[in-house]
């Protein structure tokens, strides 16, 4: 467990819920990423506010940079394996209504039965799949 | 008003995952691959961002309506039907590919990277696929 991050997972993990329950409060929205996202994109109806959204999304790790001078992140390496992750991703959460936002932070909150089980199934084949392969 | 509340609500969010690390795949890979070397990071993401969602939901869903907007617009849906559990399947089929769910790829979008552009390219053709194809 030397990788464990417990005060850095602590405080962005309330960050995520603050802006999450920021957007529940003053605009009556769940702050899914998966959907806010695609609707913004397939979908002419509330465009405006859902691409601010996206946009904050973007800012985030540009405005974490001016603020933390040791700030950096890996990204995945271009592959079949990155086009393939990536359809089943956005397909998965076409279909499944959600992802670790929507589901797992705002429908578990809400004690949503969908929510609830979209996550027990999402972290069950994320945790198969990421382990049988390495 | 709404606009400016969804950028800052985005804002938060990813500067959440990113200062968590969460924006990084390895460290998402950490967590969901079982070994010697697990990192339970991402749970306590989880729960310490559910510990403040469900404060300032429940403390609010008592109100007859949000400040700024005229009612809440909130999932009608309640039964665990079969897009819910295959998409759910597939979705982490693809997490646990890469490391990537949809709000740390769009967040590292800045990085430039090309494997995480692709991803996201890849992503938003299974969006447009899934409402094409709704089963």
């Amino acid at each position: 467990m030397e990788n464990f991050t417990p005060f850095e997972a602590v405080v962005g993990g309330s960050l995520i819920g603050l802006g999450a329950v920021m957007l529940f409060i003053f605009s009556g929205r769940i702050a899914g990423i998966s959907g806010i996202t695609s609707s913004a994109l397939f979908s002419s109806e509330g465009r405006s506010w859902r691409l601010a959204f996206v946009a904050g999304v973007v800012a985030g790790p540009l405005l974490l940079g001016l603020l933390v001078t040791d700030f950096s992140y890996s990204t995945p390496e271009f592959g079949w394996q990155v086009i393939v992750a990536g359809l089943l991703v956005g397909i998965g959460t076409g279909w499944g209504s959600g992802c670790t936002s929507g589901h797992g932070i705002c429908g578990i909150s809400r004690l949503s039965p969908r929510s609830v089980t979209a996550t027990l199934l999402f972290m069950l084949s994320g945790v198969v799949v990421a382990t049988l392969l390495r | 008003m709404p606009i400016i509340i969804a950028f800052v609500a985005g804002l938060l969010m990813s500067v959440g995952v990113a200062y968590s690390q969460m924006i990084d795949p390895q460290k998402v890979l950490g967590f969901l691959t079982l070994n010697a070397n697990w990192d339970p990071s991402l749970m306590l993401v989880m729960a310490a961002g559910l510990a403040v969602y469900s404060t300032g939901f429940w403390l609010f869903a008592k109100k007859d309506k949000p400040l700024f907007a005229s009612h809440f617009s909130l999932p009608s849906k309640k039964d665990l039907d079969k897009p819910l559990i295959i998409g759910s399947l597939l979705f982490g089929a693809g997490w646990g590919l890469v490391g990537y769910c949809p709000g740390p790829a769009l967040a590292a979008i800045s990085s430039g990277s090309v494997g995480t552009l692709v991803f996201i390219g890849a992503m938003v053709a299974g969006w447009f696929i899934s409402r094409r194809l709704p089963i």
